[in-house]
């Protein structure tokens, strides 16, 4: 895709990088634990040199580590990919960090297809998975930089552990009327009928993509970005979906346990409303490719998205007594329109 | 209580009577426990007294009225199965009434049988065995950029060294010259099974160390004298992480399960807690071992 933008396309794990450098001059409890990933080769931290750690390649030391000194009253910022956030290191993720509930933040780069013609071995389609499983962890995806900073700005006040999940390469600024509150849905786009529910880069820029395609058509998708997969947001995806026919989930993760699972999940509990996972399929990835290449080899684009609202849609029809009607609008932060039996 | 708590290094001893004093009061605490109910890990419990007790009643900087002092001392029992061993001390040294310790493993106790931040006391929990020493280098690299006295003691079980982990924590330590930081590893030479040198061999145990950058001192670690020399002059080398290796007894003070593997876990009948109580009683008196 390469619609012009006002705002420069920018790698989210630059903006975490840049960002992360200003608040270690801010913040005097901040450090920066690292495992010889790179993304900070160069960079002055000037007065917070002694506050920058290169542990080098051992990411069960990093989590162990970083949860000794948030236990001791730090706050770390941990550098890994998400594939070895996710997988090698999730023992030590799961009882040193998420068990005692502490403020690591967990910087997971490379994340889904990023890691691209690198392979398999430098993938992560599970971790949203793993993560949202796990008891007290935030789960995090920022669709563009400024949500990554929005994000770090709030995870300031986040007593317990964060999963950020960053990509690798530069993406476009995702265009949004709404600041991002984790925990908060995001509306994207206003619609009726069809719902696409979305994280992370490229899977909101295709759904809003296929939105416009469909809107050729006469379906008009409402477009939602799910950057905050755990706590989700129920009241407002209940909200934006109750009225819905379908609904479309978008996602660079295997399409079992991550965003679609937990959409699926809560929709089934208090929907119902049918859903439609679009994602890796369950395979490694054995084509040979740079991201973008990946994502459309294996369908996780803008045609991909129209196509399965087009094959699902006429599989379910309009209610029989529509709750508002045929053609609602719907209220982005859905507070008048959450049936109160909702668990959050 | 003062309000700041005096650090070990301007404190005198504590006496040797005094240690083995609390010590065969420890392991009565620690046969009791495994007697009937759950039972538990005895015999590595009863190994790590002499190390448990010279930390706790002489080395450590700790206020059993304020288990969160700032300024305290960071223990951690990365061998988290030792916890009966863990808690008969705490008790003992003030941290909760030792008569808590009869509900141990039981339905609503908050001893749990690994070892659980809800007991006062216990830093971290710990069980799932390679976990400690990441966590003190935590602690230690804390206590460094903090400007602390601090220091950080984590307890390993040799078993424990067969996970990769604590190689990785290892290494990290010493690169960064974490001289505040202080690993015990109880050497007894049992695992659940057998014997760790025909299961996963360690040795030589003490070159391991010295080769990733460690100050190493080997002490019978059953003999209390040895055991708080070592602990109170460490750190032993400036710029370097120290690691006491403790050559104990497993089931150390209960001569018919000492030195068996069939020690690890176990739960004593009434018949077996009285003839383990005797030999303490033995022991206290200075009769020797049956």
């Amino acid at each position: 895709m390469t619609e012009a933008t006002v705002v420069p396309a920018r790698a989210t794990r630059e903006a975490y990088r840049d960002r992360l450098v200003a608040q270690l001059a801010e913040q005097a409890k901040l450090i920066c634990l690292d495992t010889d990933t790179g993304l900070f080769g160069g960079v002055d931290f000037g007065p917070a040199a002694d506050r920058y750690v290169n542990l080098g390649i051992a990411e069960q030391n990093l989590m162990g580590v970083a949860a000794g000194m948030a236990a001791a009253g730090w706050t770390p910022y941990v550098n890994t990919f998400a594939a070895f956030a996710a997988a090698r290191a999730i023992e030590a993720v799961k009882i040193d960090i998420a068990y005692n509930a502490l403020p690591v933040r967990i910087a997971a780069t490379h994340s889904g297809l990023a890691a691209g013609h690198l392979g398999p071995t430098h993938q992560a389609l599970e971790d949203l998975a793993v993560m949202r499983a796990l008891p007290n962890m935030t789960v995090v995806v920022p669709a563009d930089a400024a949500a990554v900073e929005a994000v770090m700005e709030q995870a300031t006040r986040l007593p317990g552990p964060l999963y950020l999940r960053l990509g690798r390469k530069a993406t476009p600024a995702v265009p949004t009327a709404e600041p991002l509150v984790i925990g908060q849905v995001q509306m994207l786009r206003p619609g009726h009928e069809v719902v696409l529910v979305a994280c992370g880069p490229h899977p909101v820029r295709a759904a809003l993509a296929a939105a416009e395609e469909l809107a050729a058509e006469g379906i008009e998708p409402v477009v939602l970005n799910m950057h905050t997969v755990k706590p989700l947001d129920v009241a407002g995806l209940c909200a934006a979906t109750a009225d819905a026919r379908l609904v479309v989930t978008v996602e660079e993760h295997w399409r079992g346990g991550g965003l679609g699972s937990a959409v699926t999940e809560t929709l089934a509990e208090h929907g119902p409303v049918p859903v439609v996972r679009v994602g890796m399929p369950d395979t490694f990835a054995s084509y040979v490719g740079g991201h973008e290449p990946l994502l459309d080899h294996y369908g996780i684009s803008a045609p991909a998205v129209a196509a399965a609202v087009r094959e699902h849609l006429p599989r379910f029809s309009p209610p029989a007594n529509p709750r508002r009607g045929g053609h609602p609008v719907v209220d982005p932060n859905g507070s008048g329109r959450v049936r109160r039996e909702v668990e959050q | 209580m003062t309000a700041v708590l005096e650090p070990a290094a301007t404190r005198a001893p504590q006496s040797l009577a005094e240690l083995t004093g609390r010590a065969r009061r420890i392991r009565q605490h620690i046969v009791d426990v495994c007697t009937g109910g759950e039972g538990g890990h005895l015999g590595g419990s009863l190994s790590l007294v002499e190390v448990l007790t010279a930390l706790y009643f002489d080395v450590l900087t700790v206020d059993p009225e304020r288990p969160q002092a700032p300024e305290r001392d960071i223990f951690l029992l990365s061998k988290g199965h030792g916890a009966v061993g863990l808690y008969a001390t705490l008790a003992e040294r003030g941290f909760f009434d030792p008569a808590e310790l009869a509900g141990f493993g039981r339905p609503g106790s908050r001893l749990m049988a690994h070892p659980v931040c809800a007991v006062p006391g216990v830093e971290m929990p710990t069980g799932s065995l390679g976990h400690g020493l990441a966590l003190g280098v935590g602690f230690a690299l804390a206590a460094r950029l903090d400007r602390s006295p601090r220091r950080t003691y984590v307890a390993l079980g040799d078993g424990e060294l067969q996970e990769g982990s604590v190689w990785e924590a290892a290494a990290g330590a010493a690169g960064l010259g974490l001289d505040q930081l202080t690993a015990v590893v109880d050497r007894n030479g049992f695992q659940l099974t057998g014997v760790t040198e025909q299961i996963c061999p360690l040795e030589p145990l003490a070159d391991r160390w010295r080769s990733f950058g460690w100050a190493v001192r080997e002490v019978d670690g059953n003999d209390m004298a040895q055991v708080q020399s070592a602990l109170r002059a460490a750190p032993w080398t400036p710029g370097r992480p120290s690691v006491l290796i403790a050559r104990t007894v497993k089931g150390a003070g209960v001569p018919f399960v000492a030195d068996r593997v069939a020690s690890h876990y176990v739960r004593f009948t009434e018949r077996q807690h009285a003839r383990a109580s005797a030999a303490l009683r033995r022991q206290a008196r200075g009769d020797g071992d049956d």
